[in-house]
């Protein structure tokens, strides 16, 4: 009992020295902002050591009253710009300061183009590859001559041609690291039972989960009689969604299931398999409700139609939403310390953000059972059967 | 006068916290009443709320 209460202080303790961090860690980017005043962000040093090295020269010099303005508005976009880079997909996987590695980028552009994302050197290096010169915008390739010259539109987005893009991203990196970090741990689980009926290891933590998405959802929601057919995607739905989310809870920036592409495609595996798995009654309810008067059945079947899409696309934006609006709000109450610039801002904020990260812990789980849930409640009216007609 | 789509976002947004409110409220007094019943009250309270919470996002990303 007691090491399991050290491990969870341990692991709040971490999460709680782990925010700065987080904050820190796009520090580099910001060098092209003309910032002046860091009077303020030096106070919470530590927190901002790589933005002094950058600006040291500048640091000294503003400490007027009348430079708070304009520094406070400087600081505000520093911190969106640190929050939107932290939710995007990049092609490196950046952790601290200068820490990190390169991803591969596969491009299909007249044929397949691999190499490493670090040949960018951050955006600032055009790549050759099979004869094609590739420029890195943004966060986004385009496809450049040898000067590597962009054309901007009047919203100053870049014309150039967008090859079609395979790269191994960093969501793309976690989603498999993920995917075999399940295989195993799950495998292991599994062969744990082989010789042994009482669960060990990991099995100890993760058989009251398994039972409870068996006990709990499946078979209330499904049924005794078909609940098992979805058990496998019942339960990697689940845990693949708890994992990520609490991999976003690591101060690796990691934003997956915030990501709505990933989203968007649980949602359409869960669409598929319930119109897969739909027998006579489900398509009778849709387009034929039986026991309401015939004249309103067609209604009834153009609402039903319309409820077929919107099920998935729910599922899809709850998600999304809820881990985007964690991050954004974490970050955002973060970056309040700098843009109040005085450490006494930072104790009560640091105190917030923890309680926010404690309650995204919270939210991580509920958002995975909240999706295996409602996925498992389409499969269970998918496969209902009635036998009132 | 052109209203912006925020305002109706924030119309929204009332309007599913009310629900929500509501859901949570009605829960607590269901668990309050029947005791030996509240792990199925969460559960519907849970989606119920997760169901309405999908409007609320909704209305948000529209704005």
């Amino acid at each position: 009992m007691i090491s399991k209460f050290t491990a969870f202080l341990a692991f709040t303790g971490f999460l709680f020295f782990s925010t700065p961090a987080v904050a820190q860690d796009h520090g580099h980017e910001d060098a092209h902002h003309e910032v002046v005043n860091h009077e303020a962000a030096q106070d919470s040093a530590m927190v901002v050591e790589d933005l002094h090295d950058e600006h040291g020269a500048h640091a000294e010099d503003a400490h007027s009253e009348d430079a708070h303005g304009s520094e406070s508005k400087d600081m505000k976009s520093i911190v969106k710009e640190t929050i939107d880079h932290h939710l995007a997909d990049s092609y490196e996987f950046h952790i601290v300061g200068a820490v990190g590695f390169p991803l591969p980028v596969i491009l299909y552009d007249g044929g397949l183009q691999v190499f490493m994302s670090s040949a960018f050197h951050h955006g600032e290096s055009v790549v050759e590859a099979g004869g094609n010169h590739y420029v890195l915008n943004h966060g986004k390739i385009y496809k450049t001559d040898a000067e590597g010259t962009l054309n901007y539109d009047e919203h100053h987005h870049p014309t150039n041609e967008k090859p079609l893009d395979f790269s191994i991203t960093k969501n793309v990196f976690m989603i498999l690291f993920m995917a075999f970090f399940m295989f195993f741990v799950f495998r292991g689980v599994a062969k744990s039972y082989n010789d042994n009926l009482v669960p060990s290891k990991s099995a100890k933590f993760l058989e009251p989960l398994i039972i409870f998405i068996r006990d709990e959802v499946a078979i209330p929601n499904i049924g005794e009689k078909h609940y098992k057919k979805y058990m496998s995607f019942l339960l990697t739905v689940f845990f693949f969604i708890w994992f990520l989310n609490l991999a976003g809870m690591t101060p690796l920036g990691v934003n997956v299931t915030g990501n709505i592409a990933i989203t968007l495609s649980l949602a359409l595996m869960t669409f598929f398999i319930t119109q897969f798995s739909g027998k006579k009654d489900y398509w009778m309810h849709i387009f034929w409700m039986p026991g309401v008067p015939v004249l309103i059945r067609p209604v009834l079947a153009v609402i039903e139609l319309i409820g077929l899409v919107v099920k998935p696309f729910s599922l899809m934006i709850r998600l999304y939403a809820n881990m985007l609006a964690g991050h954004v709000v974490i970050m955002s109450i973060l970056g309040l310390i700098f843009i109040f610039g005085s450490w006494v801002a930072s104790v009560p904020f640091l105190g917030l953000t923890l309680f926010l990260s404690v309650l995204e812990l919270l939210v991580a789980a509920l958002q995975a059972f909240i999706f295996t849930m409602l996925a498992s409640l389409y499969f269970g009216a998918a496969v209902e059967e009635h036998d009132h007609h | 006068m052109e209203i912006p789509n925020i305002v109706g976002a924030g119309l929204i947004v009332i309007g599913a916290a009310m629900g929500i409110g509501r859901i949570g409220g009605s829960a607590m007094e269901a668990i309050g009443r029947q005791p030996e019943a509240s792990g199925k009250i969460q559960t519907a309270m849970i989606i119920a709320a997760a169901l309405i919470e999908g409007i609320g996002f909704a209305a948000l990303f529209a704005a």
